[in-house]
């Protein structure tokens, strides 16, 4: 595959990576969803219609500010530019594909949609468009990351969702998109499984990358409009990793652009508690999907650790782990610890607090900005607010009690 | 191509009997404990056993299944034991045994040396609950090498096209996925179970079905039996043993299978 046409890839198979691994009870809800968004994508109707929503409900199209003092601190002669996905309605880059995926649910003539969450971003912006659709919503969650992520919880249930701790398995990510997949099963005539990330059976890796793409879409031409140039590099969090092919998809066949994903590596990357899947993982099938995963040699999913909730899983979205194996896409961890302290030195030097999974990026760009020469630039995908992690953060900055604390 | 689990199901239809086609874990409580049950099973009215691969993420598995597979892998259960239970199985009893298995262990595997080491142990074949015929391609050409049994599921929202090639591509079976949902028992299995069997009879008349997902009482056994070739019991079991160990189990063999035979 020649490089010039990366951009034009679409599922069900990333090389050797995708395809659809589920039972074939699902097989009918994921052609009709395959056929339905397969007109919807060519159908000017839908198009304005989603355009519109992201210009009026959204908030689109989300500006870029440039990081000056913060660029101070990731080398010399570094420009470093934000993607401002945190600035979306429900603060965070999840709901360009929820909207995308609700008018689709309407389409179908489906009254009930499902979603898993994490850090509880997909949740909220899925529990969001339910309320502005006038749709049911059930969102599961790993029950550590109801506790990690409460606030959103009472976020998505005053929205009028229900909220399903899940208390299986590591209790986290993983084990709630088991319980989404069981669900739909169970009630796929009725039911849309609004899945949050790039992972899952075909067509959710390249649907869900579509929906999130106006995120490079807009970047390239901001930086060309307001600046004159393309970036050196781009930087995202990896955890199922849209976010990251949300910004990198328009640039990926810009090939003097280069791209960096950052994942979870927890404790450090000399430890086993991490979740830098891409990494440390091998190909397998996770989720409906061939993908890089963390497993053990008889083919286990293992479990995942970070801060993040939203980085934490064991898996990862198929065209990543394509865009690895071609070279196109570095990836690196970035353990709790870099996290934590770039979520603090963003909200220092900027006055913008980041999402714990974003601080995963902004960790990368310290580190990489030392690593280029000076006159680069970096162009990060600011994919949500730290609001939802105050407590977390909060616990770990001792900030909530005087006596304890790392400041 | 010869399929010793066809033979059965097709003797056992011929003699006017039913069949029923019995599910356990492996490794469940402990991989001897598992080896114990199936025994028992096969002894006591089993025709065909289905044993499960204990997995990290069985999303076609309710809370019965679910526990038990997740005690046994906490017990210590590794994937190579799978096939020490069939052949302790095989050696003990006649009974066709098939390996129930989600694809990511076989594919760690190698799905080759799963086939060979299966073969080894005197295993039947496989029931793939997330393997469709689309990603089959290998399976498809190692179970023809090895003369496996394959198992491909059809359900009540498969297309006629994918009911023919489900047909088509199964050995031993056509699982007919009664209602839509995961394992667990169901107070009235679906009137789908029957049109699912339905649309497998007129796509081909060679291929076995055998209706899974919700049988629990001997009346479901007894009734799948007179529009399918066989009944499918998993949870119904694992709760009999979690309940009263082996000798409930035996128990609940006996029940279920009672009205079968002449
Ligand atoms: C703000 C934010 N960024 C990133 C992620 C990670 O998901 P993805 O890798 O799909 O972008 C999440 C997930 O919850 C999130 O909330």
């Amino acid at each position: 595959m020649s490089e010039q046409n990366l951009r034009s890839h679409v599922g069900p198979y990333f090389g050797e990576f995708g395809g659809r691994f589920v039972p074939e009870s699902l097989i009918a809800a994921l052609d009709e969803l395959e056929a339905t968004y397969n007109v919807a994508k060519n159908d000017p109707t839908f198009k304005a219609e989603l355009a519109e929503l992201h210009r009026t409900y959204t908030g689109r199209p989300s500006i870029i500010t440039e990081a000056k003092r913060f660029a101070e601190h990731c080398g010399d002669g570094i420009r470093v530019f934000l993607k401002r996905e945190d600035l979306n309605h429900t603060g965070s880059h999840k709901i360009n594909n929820v909207i995308g995926q609700a008018l689709l649910t309407k389409r179908m003539g489906k009254t009930r949609i499902i979603a898993e969450t994490g850090a509880g971003q997909h949740g909220v912006a899925s529990a969001t468009a339910a309320a502005l659709f006038g749709l049911e919503c059930v969102v599961y969650m790993g029950e550590v990351d109801t506790e990690r992520q409460a606030l959103n919880v009472a976020r998505m249930k005053l929205l009028g969702a229900e909220v399903i701790p899940v208390t299986t398995g590591s209790r986290t990510l993983k084990d709630a998109i088991n319980e989404a997949l069981r669900d739909w099963v169970a009630n796929v005539e009725n039911t849309h499984y609004l899945l949050g990330t790039v992972a899952g059976p075909h067509p959710f890796p390249t649907m869900v990358r579509d929906f999130h793409s106006v995120i490079g879409t807009e970047a390239r031409q901001q930086m060309l409009d307001e600046f004159g140039f393309l970036p050196t590099a781009l930087a995202a969090c990896v955890g199922g990793g849209s976010n990251a092919i949300g910004l990198f998809h328009a640039f990926l066949d810009d090939e003097e652009v280069q791209m960096f994903g950052y994942e979870a590596a927890g404790d450090g990357m000399d430890t086993p508690r991490h979740a830098a899947t891409l990494n440390y993982g091998r190909p397998g099938v996770l989720h409906g999907a061939r993908s890089y995963m963390l497993q053990d040699e008889d083919g286990q999913t293992m479990e995942s650790h970070s801060i993040s909730a939203g980085l934490d899983y064991p898996g990862v979205g198929p065209e990543h782990s394509w865009l690895k194996d071609l070279g196109r896409v570095e990836y690196r961890g970035i353990s709790d610890a870099e996290a934590m302290d770039a979520l603090r030195l963003l909200s220092r030097t900027e006055g913008i607090i980041p999402a714990i999974e974003t601080a995963h990026a902004m960790a990368g760009v310290i580190k990489l900005g030392k690593e280029l020469p000076s006159g680069s630039s970096i162009l990060v995908n600011l994919s949500g607010r730290g609001d939802k992690d105050m407590e977390t953060a909060g616990k770990y900055f001792g900030l909530l009690d005087a006596k304890e604390g790392k400041n | 191509m010869k399929s010793k689990t066809s033979d059965v199901l097709k003797a056992n239809k011929a003699a006017g009997n039913g069949s029923l086609i019995g599910y356990f874990p492996a490794g469940y409580p402990t991989l001897e404990g598992s080896i114990e049950a199936s025994i028992a099973m096969c002894q006591n009215g089993v025709d065909v056993l289905e044993l499960g691969v204990p997995y990290s993420d069985p999303v076609m598995d309710g809370i019965v299944i679910q526990e038990a597979t997740l005690e046994a892998l906490g017990n210590g259960f590794k994937l190579k034991q799978t096939f020490d239970a069939v052949r302790a199985i095989t050696e003990a009893v006649d009974t066709p045994v098939l390996v129930m298995t989600y694809w990511n262990p076989v594919l760690q595997y190698g799905i080759e040396n799963f086939a060979r080491d299966l073969v080894a142990a005197g295993g039947a074949g496989l029931i793939t609950p997330d393997l469709i015929p689309d990603e089959a391609k290998e399976w498809l050409e190692i179970s023809d090498k090895y003369a496996l049994d394959r198992v491909f599921l059809g359900t009540p929202s498969s297309s006629p096209e994918r009911m023919k090639t489900a047909s088509e591509l199964s050995r031993g079976f056509v699982y007919a996925v009664s209602t839509m949902g995961i394992t667990g028992a169901r107070a009235e299995v679906d009137a789908n179970a029957r049109k699912v069997v339905a649309k497998v009879r007129e796509v081909s008349t060679e291929a076995n079905t055998a209706v899974g997902i919700g049988i629990s009482t001997a009346d479901q056994v007894v009734e799948v039996n007179t529009y399918s070739d066989g009944a499918i019991v998993g949870s119904a079991f694992v709760r009999a043993y979690a309940e009263g160990g082996v000798e409930a189990l035996k128990s609940k063999t006996i029940e279920l299978s009672a009205r079968l035979k002449k």
